[in-house]
């Protein structure tokens, strides 16, 4: 049957870490919904801002498909740096883990930062992107945004940071924690210079991210139906040992307790963008 | 110095988690000549696992905030076993900022297993009101001396631990994570615990090697619980010094240098 060809294809294509970075490659032209579980023509998911033209999910996002999405065309200059990770508790297999992964997804680490226009706005942008070892932030992202931020105040730039991460990074340890004292401090200088920063939380934002750069924006937007929290579910549930109620550390649930300026639909992002910074001038 | 490289790193997390170890209080009665806590974050409730106050040495006054493990079971679960939920935090920002007003330098003593993980927690924001201290800790107008007196576990600690100066106990352990949940994270497996704190890098001498923390304060006899007296004494020796010497430097100069010491982690 037809129908188990593809589902097998598409148990593979889940299985892959790659599978948004190559998915123009039309090798692979159908993708299953996880919420739905309608099974969708990957052109028209990805015409379709890769939101389900079926039930609204939003699909994870490549950095470089959101680039794409908010970035007026052609305008994206991504900062040229030139730092690696010093592999603090030698891990055995985590600097080869990272070139793999370099080849597989063509992105250098977990978050693409650089200057470009939103409707000939100039931003500086950094898109988080959880393909990179589930967006998890070590001494290479801490640095990437910190970076940033500061060439955004050199430039008296707003800054807009797209967060899609784990948390911090386990396998450099305590130096990934100190990432979230270092961002937290270019935020709080970029708030001092009176210049404007924008997070939007996509799926998933968790643990040392939400607890630093993505919790301190002037504005915070977030995603439909992201997964956004401190703590994971996993490790709340076993805490308290209940299950967790429906709708528990959406996008939609952060809205209702205060902690989201404003849900936004993927379509709407670039327009929504485009009037909060006209609005913050 | 050779005893300390003999015990291992599992050695001290077992010691840094022993029920018996000074808490933040047992530290802060000793090293102040007065202290008065204060309670409350003003927005939702006065959370027992951070205890803020203010205090002196001498005609030195300081803003004390401690993470507090209770000293038994009933003030174990007074306190939340020490893991703070978002109003702790609060609490903690509010005397700091406070203590801006009257130029108090702010000692912090670091000791949780981490944030709590609640629903209570995250309905209130713990991402949030932890983003905010550190933010807020790197622009306080005052030195800022931090001291991980136990476990220093996660963004838990951190939260209260960006300092001028970060010290930390000889069998004080500072990290990422419980060792049970980074084994558990990256192997599948938390019985692995022993085998993650080896590879961890959470002891005082691996962290100094690491610049991640300043200075490593003896404990007596290779434990602190066997004479608090003389453990604190050591403690207030260090604060005392490190005040003279922080509030030396221009409070520019002061915030320049703490933005530069994480800026370069
Ligand atoms: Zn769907």
């Amino acid at each position: 049957m037809v129908i188990d060809k593809i589902k097998k294809r598409i148990e593979y294509e889940e299985d892959s870490t790659e599978k948004e970075h190559r998915s123009d490659i039309p090798v692979g032209m159908w993708v299953k919904c996880s919420k739905c579980k309608e099974i969708l023509y990957k052109d028209d998911l990805h015409k379709n801002y890769s939101i389900c033209p079926n039930c609204g999910n939003h699909f994870r996002l490549s950095s470089r498909r959101r680039v794409d999405q908010i970035i007026d065309k052609g305008t994206f200059e991504e900062f040229d740096l030139n730092v690696t990770t010093d592999n603090p508790l030698h891990m055995d297999d985590y600097v080869k883990k990272l070139e793999t992964l370099r080849e597989k997804t063509g992105l250098d680490e977990a978050v693409k930062c650089g200057i470009g226009n939103i409707n000939s706005e100039k931003v500086v942008l950094c898109v988080m992107d959880s393909n990179f070892m589930m967006g998890s932030m070590g001494k290479v992202v801490g640095e990437k945004i910190a970076y940033s931020i500061e060439k955004a105040i050199e430039l008296k730039l707003p800054v807009i940071i797209f967060c899609a991460s784990g948390g911090a990074r386990m396998q450099e340890g305590i130096v990934s924690l100190m990432q979230m004292a270092k961002t937290s401090a270019a935020v709080k200088k970029l708030h001092k210079e009176g210049l404007l920063y924008i997070s939007v939380l996509t799926d998933p934002t968790y643990g040392g991210v939400t607890a630093s750069f993505a919790s301190l924006g002037d504005i915070i937007l977030a995603e439909p139906n992201a997964m956004i929290g401190f703590a994971g579910p996993r490790v709340i549930k076993q805490t308290i040992g209940q299950d967790l109620p429906e709708g528990f550390q959406t996008a939609e649930f952060l809205l209702e307790h205060g902690f989201v300026d404003k849900v936004v639909n993927r379509k709407d992002m670039k327009e929504t963008l485009y009037k909060l910074l006209i609005l913050s001038k | 110095m050779r005893r300390l490289a003999k015990v291992t790193a599992w050695e001290r997390v077992k010691i840094a988690r022993e029920a018996d170890r000074p808490t933040a209080l047992d530290y802060i009665e000793n090293i102040f000549d007065e202290f008065i806590e204060l309670h409350g974050d003003r927005y939702f409730k006065d959370d027992k696992s951070i205890v803020c106050g203010l205090g002196n040495i001498g005609k030195q006054n300081y803003t004390i905030i401690g993470e507090q493990k209770g000293r038994n079971t009933k003030e174990n679960i007074e306190r939340n076993f020490g893991m703070p939920n978002p109003e702790a935090y609060r609490k903690a920002l509010r005397f700091m900022k406070q203590s801006e007003k009257f130029g108090r330098p702010v000692i912090t003593f670091i000791d949780t297993k981490g944030a709590y993980p609640g629903l209570g927690a995250e309905e209130r924001g713990q991402g949030e009101a932890i983003a905010r201290n550190l933010m807020e800790m790197s622009d306080l107008k005052v030195p800022i001396i931090a001291i991980v007196i136990g476990e220093g576990s996660s963004g838990g600690a951190l939260a209260i631990g960006v300092g001028d100066r970060v010290l930390m106990l000889e069998n004080a352990v500072y990290s990422i994570l419980s060792p049970e949940g980074y084994a558990s994270i990256l192997w599948k497996d938390s019985t692995r615990a022993e085998e993650a704190a080896e590879k961890m890098k959470l002891t005082a001498k691996d962290l100094l090697d690491l610049g991640v923390i300043d200075e490593v304060l003896k404990e007596p006899n290779g434990n602190a619980k066997t004479d608090i007296v003389k453990m604190s004494e050591t403690i207030k020796k260090k604060i005392v010094a490190l005040t003279k010497e922080l509030q030396g430097i221009d409070v520019d100069e002061l915030v320049e240098k703490r933005y530069n010491k994480f800026r370069n982690m």
